[in-house]
């Protein structure tokens, strides 16, 4: 037995290890620092002033004045109602619009695909009030739409499309299209293309292929897509103001208000941490019913 | 505050402060970010809250004030005369003028399109005692305004430096409830809160606020998301006078304005976008202000909008000029403020602009210019314009209106969830 001799294994010197030990701790500096600057101080200073009171010209004190809350949630409840409703329909507005589309792009373009996909979101390369604007003037009582089928008769002359809630969801639904769009394309491009044909192969029709294989598959996307499209959606105020009525007033709308017209601090800011934690709420109760793991694979 | 001296020509007074001056560097504004957070957290957190006693004199600066010939001009858009030049720029005659007059060069702006928004962008500035680049800013009266007042955030005119103000503006500028004594503001122009109608769409006349609530309108029917606006022309369509009106005459109001939203007559409450609808078609009768609709019938294809006051009385507003603290070149700024309270100047900004003008002799100046007009054209434009109840309100008009509901701070608060629970629902 013969000892093939000892390998002096040298410890590192001191300064290497410290920086090893504090590597991952650097690497993870950027990211914290910039979440503890822009989100976690905003957030604590939101709820900080959520429980102030007092008015702008003397000055608000921090009184731990709940009443702010009670006080919105009873001034405001039918707007987050409303908030919550367009939010939702416009999502899944957007889900059955978006799904065809993705699908057929991804099976059905052949060669093009990417020019299809481009032409679809050339609009979106324009501002999104310059877009809302333009929809406001098309759809206008009188306006290019309307305007000829009224005078023929073909629909009644009080018809209209602004100002009403239908308005807001479809406008809501083509705001945020692409963001339900992209996710479920790029999900039903992964998918092994051989797995249609086994399906296929094995007497699955059609509609099973997409029932049985596909949709399945490009679950993560929809998923990715509803989240991406649910948040922006609830919380948008634009469409709203410009395409909405009286009496369709969303959340953001007032929160906005609140802060910049009526300057109530403490009011907008409970009002907005409501918002925060209901739709929280609604994406853990989401997340729970469509499992981590499709969220795990999303990403 | 440091003193400010005579300095030689080529010393630059600008470039010779930003030398002296300390600047904000990344350290000093960290170390202001540490302090902030820190204060914010262990002081136990407030908003604000530095409310000086109504002091006489709180902010004078005249006795080291000194002309810089520089003048930092904040205004709304569409609000002065223009003109092109040969290269095809815009350039402000009366500017022009001023210029000439005084040596005084004028960097005029048009940042302000909304009272709220624009306050909420200089609050912070002046709440940390700095200055906001503008020394003469245009506010309309109405709850920014009383917050700018109380919060002594606007510099305290001196009388003897405005003697052309004292001497032409008329008695409706002279004795403005909200600010009395003309301590921190006199007006640039005013204009009327009433109803505007398309008259292509509407034969019937028009006379009333409840004309607003005619079923035959359903869902054509405008007004306007500003709590003010609504508000008191509400009050004044029920009767009430808005200075005298309290808390419940206020929820009467609301709940009027909500019972027209349940039948469906009102379409919606709109910001400026109310003349596009009205101009569209979208609505035929809106609340609206008065220089908008002679400016809409002007430009569009559209000349059948006809602008009124109420018979229950209509609402008047003053966009008001002010220097805000801290301004750099105040004694220019009040020279302009001068300037435009000469009657030439006064008939020379109401020809372009058409809104009610502070200097009611401007009038005998339109007329001799419409007299001294080279064509037909031009001559019955002036003429029209020196005839105008928009632009010289008969003192009957003026009788017949009421300047908003002045509201302090907790109040203002009780306004705004009053009305907003109908206008934002």
């Amino acid at each position: 037995m013969a000892v093939a001799g000892r390998i002096a294994v040298r410890r590192p010197a001191l300064a290497m290890r410290l920086g090893r030990a504090l590597a991952p701790y650097l690497l993870v500096l950027p990211g914290s620092t910039w979440l503890i600057l822009f989100f976690l101080f905003p957030l604590l200073t939101l709820a900080i002033t959520s429980l102030m009171s007092g008015d702008f010209v003397s000055g608000f004190q921090l009184t731990w004045n709940f009443g702010n809350y009670t006080y919105g949630l009873a001034l405001y409840a039918t707007q987050y109602t409303h908030s919550v409703e367009y939010g939702v329909s416009a999502t899944l507005i957007a889900f059955l619009f978006a799904y065809p589309t993705a699908y057929w792009i991804t099976f059905h373009a052949g060669p093009r695909k990417s020019a299809y996909l481009l032409v679809l979101l050339l609009p979106f390369f324009v501002s999104f009030v310059l877009r809302t604007l333009s929809w406001e003037t098309l759809m206008g009582d009188d306006g290019p739409l309307l305007g000829p089928l009224k005078s023929a008769h073909l629909i009644p002359s009080d018809f209209r499309v602004l100002a009403t809630p239908i308005a807001v969801t479809f406008g809501l639904a083509y705001t945020f299209f692409p963001y339900m769009l992209l996710p479920i394309y790029a999900s039903l491009e992964k998918i092994d293309k051989r797995l249609v044909e086994a399906a296929e192969d094995l007497y699955a029709s059609k509609f099973e292929v997409v029932r049985r294989v596909i949709f399945p598959l490009s679950i993560p996307g929809v998923f990715a897509g509803v989240l991406l499209t649910g948040i922006p959606t609830t919380a948008d105020f634009v469409n709203q103001t410009l395409l909405g009525g009286a009496g369709t007033t969303m959340i953001g709308r007032v929160i906005e208000q609140q802060f910049e017209v009526s300057a109530n601090y403490p009011l907008a800011s409970a009002l907005a941490f409501v918002f925060m934690l209901g739709l929280l709420a609604m994406l853990l109760a989401y997340q729970r019913l469509f499992g981590t793991e499709e969220l795990m694979r999303a990403r | 505050m440091t003193r400010d001296r005579d300095l030689p020509e080529f010393l630059d007074a600008a470039w010779l402060r930003g030398l002296t001056q300390t600047r904000i560097t990344r350290r000093t504004a960290l170390a202001g970010a540490g302090a902030l957070s820190l204060s914010a957290f262990l002081a136990a957190c407030g908003i604000g809250g530095t409310q000086q006693n109504a002091v006489s004199h709180q902010n004078w600066v005249w006795d080291k004030a000194t002309k810089a010939g520089t003048l930092d001009f904040a205004n709304w858009p569409l609000y002065i005369d223009t003109a092109e030049d040969s290269a095809g720029n815009t350039t402000y005659p009366s500017l022009v003028e001023f210029t000439k007059q005084t040596g005084i060069k004028v960097n005029y702006s048009e940042p302000i399109q909304d009272n709220a928004e624009f306050f909420a962008k200089i609050a912070p500035q002046l709440q940390a005692g700095s200055a906001i680049g503008y020394d003469i800013i245009v506010v309309t009266n109405g709850i920014q305004l009383t917050n700018l007042m109380a919060k002594h955030w606007l510099t305290e005119l001196d009388p003897t430096k405005l003697s052309n103000f004292f001497q032409n503006g008329s008695k409706r500028v002279l004795n403005r409830s909200f600010d009395a004594g003309n301590r921190f503001t006199i007006p640039w122009q005013s204009g009327f809160t009433g109803i505007a109608y398309n008259t292509k769409k509407i034969s019937r006349e028009i006379n009333s606020y409840n004309d607003l609530y005619d079923p035959a309108f359903k869902g054509k029917v405008g007004m306007f998301t500003n709590t003010q606006d609504t508000g008191n022309l509400t009050l004044l369509g029920m009767g009430i006078k808005p200075q005298n009106s309290k808390p419940s005459d206020w929820q009467k109001a609301a709940n009027k304005l909500k019972g027209l939203r349940d039948s469906g007559i009102l379409r919606k409450f709109y910001d400026q976008s109310y003349i596009k609808a009205l101009s569209a078609g979208d609505t035929v009768i809106s609340m609206a202000w008065s220089g908008d609709v002679y400016q809409a019938n002007l430009s569009a294809e559209n000349t059948d909008l006809k602008f009124l006051l109420p018979k229950e009385g209509g609402v008047i507003w003053t966009d008001n000029m002010c220097i805000p603290l801290g301004a750099a070149h105040p004694l220019d700024a009040i020279t302009y403020m001068n300037y435009v309270y000469d009657p030439k100047v006064a008939a020379q900004l109401a020809e372009a602009i058409n809104y009610i003008t502070p200097v009611s002799t401007a009038k005998a100046v339109v007329e001799q210019d419409a007299a001294a007009a080279p064509d037909a054209a031009t001559r019955d434009s002036l003429q029209a314009t020196a005839n105008s109840s928009a632009v010289f309100p008969s003192d009957a008009d003026l009788a017949n209106t009421s300047y908003y509901r002045e509201l302090n701070p907790t109040e203002s608060t009780q306004w705004n969830d009053i009305f907003n629970a109908v206008i934002l629902s």
